[in-house]
């Protein structure tokens, strides 16, 4: 999809400028003109909504910095200042600590579409690596900024992170101390977080434009997961999918702004309305929800430095996803066993996540937790490094389609159309 | 001028290999400084030393204080907890070594090379898994099976001697280095 350029300036200004630098070119190729399937649901919509997300995290953000102080003795009270003394403080304060979860809401939701329909696999590898890639830059981020308010969970949230380096055998206290500048969480660890902080979303902003720029070599994988055969498949990007992601979005800010409005403090912790106290842990440590079922993982395993070991490697092991997956048939749509799987997999993801949340000693129905949570962790893992590379050999796929044009248009519309 | 051509691709290649060495060492040299600024500066070096009067704590109590931005348990032992501390066999322990600041590495985890005067055990108050402020065992509010104490984000439990036994910390609670000054004054670090 990415032929010869079929941009054709009219102008001689457009002349003049598309000579030197082809920019109002790269534009029109890659957003006006650019062929997508036609058959595009309501799951694809999310890449444009965390486009937006990230624009919105990177304003309010910029304006947040001009109030913030990245000092231990400071931070929190300043957070306050913005709350109440800033112009509209409450507001930006708000939408960009929401903003944080509704980005996760998204980027889950993207990732659940990506592994339904198969767009990890050839000839879209990269991007699904990219993907992870900025899937972890993200998470990076989320738990930079969330030091910065220096409450009780900011404080122990960054201690109990920063220790997991200590698990590495023989340097691991080094690089912990390393990360903290001082012998424990403090303020050479608040300043340094909130310079990361600072740059690290510029950074995501890079990599998301090489995630386009690859998505843009294959195209769009679309709900049939079969590839695009003829211009019959696909519609020009704009105005189809610029309204219908402008549609979609539209209802997502909705569900934003309720959350902003309504409920501002539905994410966050009670916890962190008290400064940072470096000598009494919290008595429930709970990392934000988007990483609860990480979190479930490393409390069920009763060893630190393999804990760490499962953790970091239920990530690491989302990279390796487009060769464990065996089969010749993208879409679950058409994968009768993959499908079940999924969706046991989709529900094992919230199990952990409600693990998470609970106390180390919680039971449910008399079983306790962490045996919960260990069943679901090693579903998560057989679910990549076993289910995936079995099922795609032994299962047999339905029937597809012949054609994106086929399956949405009839077979009258595609011959009447010929 | 045959010696020459010959010589002359082999004098070419040392140079490139001697040039790339150099300006990897360069690199190395630049980059050292941008990686050894984010270690602790002198100044988070220089600790000091506490000085910590524990006369006011009563038998089966515990205060906290801070010492180089850490918590530091002081606790006066009932003599039960002495002794259960004591009837422990060390090769059954998870960690088997004291890990006191004092003593060599390999000392064994006994309740003696844990607390220098029984009635008094002296603990950095950082859970040794991720890093938490355990919360300590009391007659009325037991925290954990082994009686000293429990942390609440993972679940590690430790003895009356600060000693993992159950949970994911992999090492007992540290000892620091500390001295007497009287029966009721105590300097850590």
């Amino acid at each position: 999809m990415s032929g010869p350029s079929t941009y054709n300036p009219k102008s001689g200004l457009e002349k003049w400028i598309d000579s030197r630098l082809p920019l109002p070119r790269l534009m029109h190729d890659t957003i006006s003109t650019f062929p997508t399937p036609r058959n595009l649901n309501i799951w694809y919509t999310f890449g444009g909504i965390l486009t937006f997300c990230l624009a919105v995290q990177i304003v309010t953000g910029i304006v947040l910095a001009m109030h913030y102080v990245a000092s231990a003795n400071l931070a929190f009270n300043s957070v306050e200042a913005i709350m109440r003394d800033v112009n509209y403080g409450w507001l930006i304060r708000y939408v960009h600590a929401n903003g944080a979860s509704m980005f996760f809401l998204a980027v889950y939701i993207h990732m659940f579409r990506g592994l339904y329909y198969g767009s990890y696999k050839a000839p879209r590898e990269l991007i699904w690596i990219i993907g992870v890639l900025i899937y972890l830059l993200l998470m990076a981020t989320a738990f930079f900024g969330y030091v910065l308010p220096w409450g009780q969970m900011s404080f122990w949230g960054a201690t109990v992170i920063t220790n997991m380096f200590s698990a590495v055998p023989v340097v691991g206290q080094a690089i912990a101390t390393w990360l903290w500048g001082d012998f424990a969480v403090g303020d050479a660890t608040l300043n340094r977080f909130f310079s990361l902080h600072y740059l690290l979303p510029f950074i995501i902003a890079g990599v998301v434009g090489l995630h386009i720029w690859a998505l843009h070599v294959p195209g769009n994988n679309n709900p049939l997961g079969i590839d695009v055969k003829s211009p019959q498949d696909t519609v020009p990007f704009h105005p189809y999918y610029t309204v219908k992601d402008a549609f979609y979005l539209v209802c997502f800010v909705i569900l934003f702004a309720g959350f902003v409005f309504f409920e501002p403090d539905f994410f966050g912790n009670p916890d962190n309305y008290q400064p940072a106290n470096p000598l009494v842990t919290p008595p429930e440590i709970v990392p934000e929800w988007y990483l609860l079922p990480f979190y479930a993982m490393l409390r069920s395993i009763p060893d630190k430095l393999l804990g760490v070991i499962v953790m970091a490697g239920a990530i690491v092991t989302l990279v390796f996803i487009p060769w464990l997956d065996t089969s010749r048939v993208r879409s679950c749509r058409f994968r009768p066993l993959m499908k079940q799987f999924f969706w046991a997999f989709a529900v094992v993801c919230v199990i952990l996540g409600y693990c998470g949340a609970q106390s180390v000693e919680a039971t449910a129905f008399g079983v306790p937790l962490v045996w919960v949570a260990r069943i679901a962790t090693l579903y998560y893992f057989a679910y990549f490094w076993l289910i995936m590379p079995i099922i795609g050999l032994i299962e047999t796929p339905k029937k597809l389609p012949p054609s994106i044009a086929q399956s949405v248009l009839g077979d009258s519309a595609v011959t009447s159309a010929e | 001028m045959a010696a020459t051509t010959s010589d002359a691709g082999t004098r070419r290649d040392f140079l490139y290999v001697a040039s790339g060495a150099m300006g990897a060492v360069g690199v190395a040299a630049v980059a050292w400084p941008l990686i050894d600024q984010m270690n602790p500066s002198a100044a988070a070096l220089a600790l000091g030393t506490s000085e910590i009067e524990i006369a006011s704590i009563q038998s089966g109590q515990q205060i906290v204080f801070k010492h180089r931005g850490l918590p530091l348990f002081v606790r006066r032992r009932t003599p039960a907890e002495i002794a259960s501390a004591k009837a422990v066999d060390v090769n059954s322990l998870p960690d088997p070594l004291a890990r006191n600041a004092a003593l060599p590495d390999n000392t064994p985890a006994t309740d003696a090379s844990r607390a220098v005067k029984p009635e008094w055990l002296v603990l950095i108050g950082v859970c040794t898994h991720l890093g938490c402020t355990p919360t300590v065992s009391a007659a009325q509010q037991p925290q954990g099976e082994y009686g000293g104490w429990l942390c609440h984000c993972h679940g590690s439990a430790y003895d009356t001697a600060g000693r993992i036994r159950k949970g994911p910390a992999p090492s007992n609670l540290a000892v620091p280095a500390y001295t007497f000054m009287s029966d009721t004054r105590i300097k850590v670090g």
